[in-house]
Parts: structure tokens; sequence; C-alpha cells
């Protein structure tokens, strides 16, 4: 590699790290005044603008709290517990593509931080290695009730892990490729021209039923409501009941990031991933600008509707958790045993006659 | 108890109910008016009614109370302490006057006891503290309050 990949390689994993950890402080923010406006309260305001600050204190509290280890637990499991939580929620994103492909000095540069052609199969292998954290942190808690937590958490993320990667075949099936870099591109295609509106190929306009259970799927495996059965804040005991003060912490960071790749994956696969938005490239066109700064704004108009469509979506996982009361367990199963498999797999049925067909 | 009633389909897969949901608390996100305050910079209107920390009412600046011990008597959490003694002009007088506010219930009956309009709840109910406060004679006669 030149010392030029060297650096464009560096500044997009900088990139995509600095972003994902600064999503964990501003979404516990959103997470909190939102709540707090959707329930009439005033929420956290001292901090800032707006309380905007609030997770500085936040983190401070939490880095200076003492950091004790309960005698009765597997020191070296329950230490690692919280790192392997986190660390496949920071990878996940690699695959994720933020803009088209730009050319510095006469080289091409993916905007991604790894071109992998697996593509999203990485993305489901590195989510399931998510479930480990949370079962090693039951299991070395040695604390009955961490322990069921734990259980509950492994038999949900297996039950959903399922429909989430059936609903995602109907796409496969439809774009012909699983590398995502790809996948955004063909979803620019037009499908439908009504009049002056032009309909892309969003995956959601040719995957609706697919596109829902995705959804669905996904907050479950990001443990957030109506599915926090795992960790079960209010009520039920969770898997992290023996964690305290910063390991506590990186556990809901990796819940937030969690979050945070759940919603640029549906963004990506569903929604036109770094496909601008209406009227953008109306914009960018009548702006004639000469081609190195056409490529620069094209890539930053690219990425604000990227940040935009991912804003969008964890404001929806925000939005449900004060919406929607959590599900009881056998609720939870025939949810994702009844109802999501077999539509998931009536997904992959239909679109399998559609392209038949020829209709998609 | 678990109670089976009959579902139809929709409501078994609960996304219509979830998106009705949805727009009610959407509703309240934007429109919703706000049920809570900022404590200390906004306040509520209290009754002019209520009992909040005490007071004994002097007239001319000499305290009112005789030192009848009535109101020890009657309060219930017996939190209140007098010593009597004799002022210059022959009056009774309480030399110590205490009120153990930790144990006080703020019923207001030494209020209603007391025969020479002495004892008063004022109304002010900030009184936290971080140390465990007993409010003697000094304190009780500053005057906070319209009763
Ligand atoms: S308010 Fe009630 S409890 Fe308090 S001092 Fe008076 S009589 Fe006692
Ligand atoms: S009842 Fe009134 S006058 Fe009698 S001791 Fe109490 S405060 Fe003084």
């Amino acid at each position: 590699m030149t010392a030029l990949e060297w650096y464009v390689t560096a500044g997009k994993i900088g990139l995509v790290i600095g972003l994902l950890m600064t999503v964990a402080p501003i979404m516990n923010w959103v997470e909190r005044r939102g709540a707090a406006i959707i329930q009439n309260r005033v929420g956290p305001n001292r901090i800032g603008p707006f309380g905007i600050f609030q997770a500085i204190p936040d983190a401070i509290k939490f880095l200076f709290k003492e950091d004790s280890i309960p005698g009765h637990v597997n020191g070296f499991y329950y230490f690692i517990a919280p790192i392997i939580v986190l660390i496949p929620a920071c990878m996940t994103f690699a695959v994720i593509p933020f803009g088209d492909p730009i050319t510095i000095m006469g080289q091409t540069f993916k905007m991604q931080t790894a071109d992998l052609n697996v593509g999203f199969l990485y993305i489901f292998a590195m989510a399931s290695l998510g479930v480990y954290g949370l079962i090693i942190g039951g299991w070395a808690s040695n604390n009955k009730f961490a322990l069921l937590g734990s259980m509950r958490s492994s038999s949900q993320m297996i039950s959903y892990e399922l429909s989430l990667g059936l609903s995602v075949i109907g796409l496969v099936m439809v774009f012909s490729t699983v590398e995502l870099g790809p996948m955004v591109q063909k979803q620019a295609d037009v499908m439908w021209q009504l009049g002056p509106i032009a309909i892309p190929r969003w995956g959601i306009f040719i995957q609706p039923l697919g596109c829902l259970i995705f959804v669905i799927a996904s907050f479950a495996e990001a443990n957030r409501l109506p599915f926090d059965l795992p960790e079960g804040e209010p009520e039920i005991v969770g898997f992290h009941v023996e964690y305290g003060s910063m390991k506590f912490a990186t556990f809901m960071m990796g819940e937030y990031m969690n979050m945070a790749v759940a919603s640029g994956l549906i963004a990506t696969l569903y929604f036109g991933g770094y496909q601008m938005l209406p009227g953008m490239g109306t914009l960018l066109d009548s702006l004639q600008l000469s081609p190195a700064a056409y490529m620069w704004s094209k890539l930053a108009l690219q990425n604000i509707s990227l940040a935009f469509k991912v804003g969008l979506f964890m404001w929806l996982f925000v939005w449900v958790r004060w919406t929607v009361p959590r599900f009881r367990y056998d609720q939870l199963m025939d949810l994702g045993w009844k109802m999501l498999f077999p539509l998931a797999l009536l997904n992959v049925f239909i679109t399998a006659v559609m392209i038949y067909l020829g209709w998609v | 108890m678990l109670v089976k009633g009959k579902k139809t389909l929709f409501q078994d897969f609960y996304f219509f109910e979830t998106l009705t949901g949805m727009i009610i608390t959407l509703k309240e996100f934007f429109f919703g008016t706000k049920v809570t305050i900022s404590y200390p910079e906004e306040r509520r209107q209290y009754s002019e009614r209520l009992r909040g920390q005490h007071y004994i009412k002097a007239t001319n600046g000499v305290e009112n109370c005789t030192a009848c011990m009535l109101c020890p008597t009657v309060c219930p959490s017996e939190c209140i302490h007098i010593e009597a003694g004799e002022r210059q002009d022959k009056e009774k007088y309480p030399k110590t006057f205490e009120i153990d506010i930790l144990r006080c219930c703020f019923c207001g009956m030494c209020e209603e006891a007391c025969p020479k309009d002495a004892i008063k709840l004022s109304t002010i109910m900030e009184m936290s503290t971080s140390y465990r406060p007993i409010y003697d004679r000094a304190f009780l006669s500053e005057q906070r309050g319209n009763k």
C-alpha cells in the first residue's frame, strides 16, 4: 500500500470509530430528552443549551465511580464481557458504505472502511458475536438472575437472527449481490416515473414486507424496547446486575452502537444508503462546480444524507421505546417464531415468484 | 392472572396497534403541554394555609408565648421542648424553646392549641439541611410569615 492509501484508510477508520463513539453520548441525551418530552416532562436541561452536554458529567461520574468487583465473580470473564459487547459493535460499521468512490491523485478510493466481498454476511457474523458478551457477562457474574437474563438474551437473539437473515434474502435475490456498495448503487435506479417524481429502486419499495421484518428483528437484535428482556432495567433482572461504574457504561455504549449499526443497516439496505435525499441532486447540478469541487461536495451531501437517514432511524428506536411496553417472554417467542419467521419465508417465496415472472 | 381473549390476526401482529401508539406519542411530543416545571427557577403557587416552618409571633418585639405548655402537651410527635422562666416584668416566658423539626409531622396542632397566638407555621416549605436541625428560640423568633 502506498502512503496515500494508508492515510485514507486511517482517516476512514478514524471517522467511523469517532462517529460511533460520539453516538453513545448523543443518543443518551436524545433518549432522555425525547422520553421527557413524550412524557410531558422537561428532562435534563441544565448543562449546555437544552442540556446537550449532559453526557459529559455522566461520563465523569461513571469514570470516577468506584469500580468494585464483587467477590464471587470470575474476574477474567467478568472483565472481558463488556469489551466483547463493545468491539463487535464497533467493527460492524466497517462495511457500511458512506459515499460514492472518490478519486484522489488518480487513485480511486471506496468510501467504505472495509470492502469485503462477503458484504453483510460479515455484519451478521459480527452481530451474533455480540451475544457472547452478554452470555459471558451473565455467566461470570455467578448470579442466577444474571445468568437467566443472559439465557433470555441468547434465545431471543437466535430467534430473531433467523428472521433477520431471511428477510434480507429477498433483497439479495433482487439485487443479486451481498456487497453493500453495489447494492446501494443499484438502489439509485429509477423504478417508476410518476410525472416529475421519480421513485427510486429503494429496498423499501421493492421489499416492503422484508423491510418491516428487518426493522422489527433489528429492534430485537439491538435489545431495544419492546424486546429488551435481556436487560429489563425497570423490573426484571438483567445480565448486568453485578456490573457497575464504567463497565456498566461500556455495556450501554455497546447497546447504543448496536442501535447505530442497526439504523445504518436499515438505511443502507432499504432506504438507499448514501443516495442523496430528494432535491440535493438538483441543487448540486445547479451549482456548476469544477469536477474536483463537484466530487467533494457530492461526497459531503451523500454523507449528510446517510447521516440524516441513520439519525431518523435512531429516532425511530427512541420513539418506539417510549411507545410500546415490553413484550412478555412467551409473546416475544410467539412473535418471533409464529409471525416473523413464516412471514420472512413467505417474503422469500413471493420475491422468487416475482422474479420468475419478471416483475422486479 | 392470564386472560386469554380472542385476538384478530392484525392485533396478533401488534403492528397496527404499535402504529396507533406511535402516532399518540408523536402528538405528545409536538403538542403536549409540560406538566413538570424547572423547580428552583419556576415555583408553583401553594395555598396560603400551607403548614411549613415554625416561628413564634412577636408583638412589639416581644414574643407572644407565655410558656403555658399547651403546645408540648398537644404535640403528637412530642417534639417541642420548653423551659419556662420569668421575665423582668414578672411575665412567664420560654427560656428555651426547641423544636426537633425532624420529628415534627406538620400537623399544626400546636398552632391550634396556642391561646396566645404565638406559635405559627409559616408557608416556607424548603427546610432541607445536611445536619439534624433543632430549631432554638433565636431561630424561632425570626418573623417569617404573615399568619
Ligand atoms: S406541627 Fe404538630 S408535630 Fe409539629 S410541632 Fe406542632 S404539634 Fe408538634
Ligand atoms: S401554646 Fe403558645 S403560649 Fe403556650 S407554650 Fe406553646 S407557643 Fe407558648
